[in-house]
């Protein structure tokens, strides 16, 4: 076989950008724990509003014992519930949601809140919101002629 | 003279040609439905439905197509022989195109507005998965046309190198067995008989699942084509050789093995999968650029070497002693630039952490349709333009009509894409008809959304003159009899190849074991888990 000098110099910059690129996302995940959300935890989606964890009188915001918050939310045609969630600046917020119907997804956008919800499994994304001020939470899966009617809002207030 | 297949190679050309026109028309009506200036024309259910349409025919329909076509051109003039049963060829196209209309008329009239990407559990009507699983059907006869094309000549031709454009056509073919599969079992054990009826609940977190396993590997089906081209075509219209002959090997070797089991980039922000299956899937994801940057450079050297030899000095001076008037060196110039830009943004989107800021939102619509439109079609464009001529044997109407017509299309591209990629930025999501939000990110939105209607209108411009191009030229009375269906060789020229560079029976071995170890337990934990299936939706 028959390689080119030249060739061979790219090769080692080939090499050299993608170990730079994988690197850098290794160590972000070892270093930070730096993962999409994944929990791999299901729950069925035909019976999540009669008992259990995702009850009407459960959603929103908790507060923990170590002063950090969970937010239950169910997404479903076509808005997040509840509607409006508040939660303080610089705490550390998990959020779980489920689907009773089909398919959704959610973004807040300038931030890492993000996650596919999809009917049968509960999602989970742990955040801190870094900045005050009034956003949204937008559904960024298609999910019926109502799609671009999914949405609610997030508002982040001062501490304390 | 052998059999050249050329009324069945057109046959299939013309079907993906004509699909990409109406493609293009919805296209421009989705961007000014969804650009909100224009709002006596929206409509929800008109716009879902023509978006659903838009992704089937550029997606399945243009791509399956052209690849059948363009391997039955390939395979009968590498090889130098007739096809191993061109009746097959038909039968292959006619299966595909029966699928097609089948799943068209449920697309059209609403019944199947799940994108392409079916969206379990939104339900379409079963004609619709019925006729998508026959049109792969067909692709599968090609891919098997296209094996026992290079199995038979390897037997009546005993060490001699398999041709390069053969090669990556037969990489290409096994691949797509190989990754259609994933798609096929959601399709034959979830989505058709739970459209029949016959099961009462489909898990989504399985279907995405598998879906994922076709999602990635299927844009690989679609640019091999592209990269062909590149490869084998591109450097003797040039003026030019291959720069390596066995570094396009080595890339389609490479893009074969490695970009089948990388699908969980799609499911980053999945739920129903563990993190570490997704960090082993960005591995392979990160590796399957290598076969890009390599094809990068070979592409790049093999057109400095023509434009060298056309006279060229200095640096970069051979840029511009490269012949601007063909159409397909046009072609291949913008098809790498674009490769460039878009190459970039799919490197953030496959990053196992930046993804979730982009995650579904316009980026990623901005992203393919840089990649796609902008080096894959526009290479198919350009092939067209290349092989009308030799499959009709009449001259191509215009070809200072096809330059201009291959960069309004980058153009065109640009003033699309660039806008969406920055609406991802500010957080439009992708996938929504209108921004009803309330928000003062919608006001942001504003300008971005009415240039992408300029993008939109002048790339229905350009797909005008192509099809008006072809079609003139079809009907044409200028005959031209270009028996000229030599392609590019080699600066080194190679009279033989280590075995595993001229076969694939060691690639798929480890494609089968890099399969198990990838998609194995992901798909198995759904017997495992105690998951609850979905009552179908409509939309």
């Amino acid at each position: 076989m028959h390689i080119d000098p030249l060739e061979k110099k790219w090769m080692y910059v080939v090499g050299l950008i993608t170990v730079v690129m994988v690197g850098s996302m290794t160590y972000a995940a070892i270093t930070m724990n730096l993962h999409p959300p994944s929990n791999v935890e299901t729950i069925d989606p035909k019976t999540l509003h009669l008992s259990g964890e995702f009850v009407e009188d459960n959603l929103g915001v908790t507060k923990n014992a170590d002063g950090s918050l969970t937010v239950r939310m169910i997404a479903a045609r076509y808005s997040f519930y509840p509607q409006m969630i508040e939660v303080p600046v610089d705490t550390n917020v998990t959020f779980r949601m489920t689907s009773p119907d089909i398919v959704h997804g959610v973004h807040v956008p300038f931030t890492n809140m993000s996650t596919m919800v999809i009917p049968g499994y509960v999602s989970e994304v742990n955040t801190r919101f870094v900045r005050e001020g009034e956003s949204q939470f937008l559904c960024n899966e298609y999910c019926g002629m109502g799609h671009d009617y999914m949405w609610s809002k997030l508002k982040v207030v001062p501490k304390g | 003279m052998y059999d050249k297949a050329k009324s069945v190679a057109l046959a299939n050309m013309w079907v993906a040609f004509a699909s990409f026109f109406v493609a293009i028309i919805l296209g421009l009506y989705q961007v000014m439905n969804r650009s909100g200036l224009f709002p006596e024309i929206e409509s929800h259910q008109l716009y879902f439905a023509s978006v659903s349409t838009h992704g089937v025919l550029m997606g399945f329909v243009l791509t399956t197509f052209f690849v059948m076509g363009f391997g039955y051109y390939t395979a009968t003039t590498t090889l130098k022989r007739p096809l191993w049963n061109k009746g097959l060829a038909w039968i292959a196209f006619l299966v595909a195109l029966g699928g097609t209309v089948m799943a068209a008329v449920p697309l059209l009239t609403g019944k199947a507005s799940v994108l392409y990407t079916f969206y379990p559990p939104l339900q379409a009507d079963p004609v619709f998965y019925i006729g998508a699983t026959l049109l792969v059907v067909g692709s599968w006869l090609w891919c098997l046309e296209m094996i026992m094309s290079v199995v038979t000549w390897k037997r009546d031709n005993p060490g001699k190198v398999v041709p390069l454009a053969m090669y990556g056509t037969t990489a290409n073919a096994i691949m797509w067995l190989w990754t259609s599969a994933g798609v096929g079992i959601e399709m034959l054990f979830q989505l058709i008989p739970w459209s029949l009826g016959l099961m009462d609940t489909v898990d989504p977190g399985l279907a995405r699942t598998l879906f994922s396993w076709t999602l990635h590997a299927i844009v690989y089906f679609w640019l091999f084509p592209a990269y062909i081209a590149m490869y084998t075509i591109l450097p003797k219209v040039a003026g030019g050789r291959v720069f390596s002959d066995e570094m396009g090997r080595v890339a389609f070797i490479m893009l074969l093995v490695i970009s089948v089991p990388i699908g969980f980039h799609h499911l980053y922000m999945d739920p129903q999968q563990a993190a570490g299956f997704k960090f082993l899937h960005m591995l392979g994801t990160f590796a399957v650029a290598i076969p890009t940057l390599l094809t990068g450079f070979t592409v790049l050297a093999s057109l400095e070497g023509a434009g060298r030899l056309r006279g060229g000095k200095g640096l970069f001076g051979w840029i511009g002693a490269l012949d601007w008037k063909e159409p397909i060196v046009v072609a291949g110039m913008l098809a790498l630039f674009m490769l460039i830009a878009g190459g970039f943004g799919g490197m953030i989107n496959a990053s196992y952490q930046m993804n979730t800021l982009v995650h579904n939102t316009q980026w990623v619509t901005g992203h393919f349709h840089l990649i796609f439109a902008g080096t894959t079609v526009i290479m198919y464009l350009a092939v067209a333009y290349h092989l009308w001529p030799k499959l009709t044997g009449r001259r191509l109407a215009s070809r200072g009509m096809a330059v201009l017509q291959l960069w309004l299309w980058t153009i065109g591209m640009l003033v699309l894409t660039l806008p969406w990629h920055v609406l991802g930025i500010l957080g439009q999501p992708r996938r929504i008809s209108s921004t009803p939000y309330d928000s003062p990110l919608v006001e942001q939105w504003g300008p971005h959304e009415a240039a992408m209607v300029v993008g939109g209108a002048i790339l229905l411009f350009s797909a005008l003159l192509f099809v008006l191009n072809l079609l003139l030229s079809h009907v044409s009375k200028k005959m031209d009899h270009v028996d000229d269906d030599e392609w590019a060789v080699a600066v080194y020229q190679p009279l033989s190849v280590p075995k595993p560079m001229n076969g694939f029976a060691l690639w798929n071995s480890i494609i089968a074991v890099w399969m198990v170890i990838a998609y194995g337990y992901p798909v198995l934990q759904f017997l495992i888990l105690d998951t609850h299936g979905s009552l179908a939706w409509g939309y």
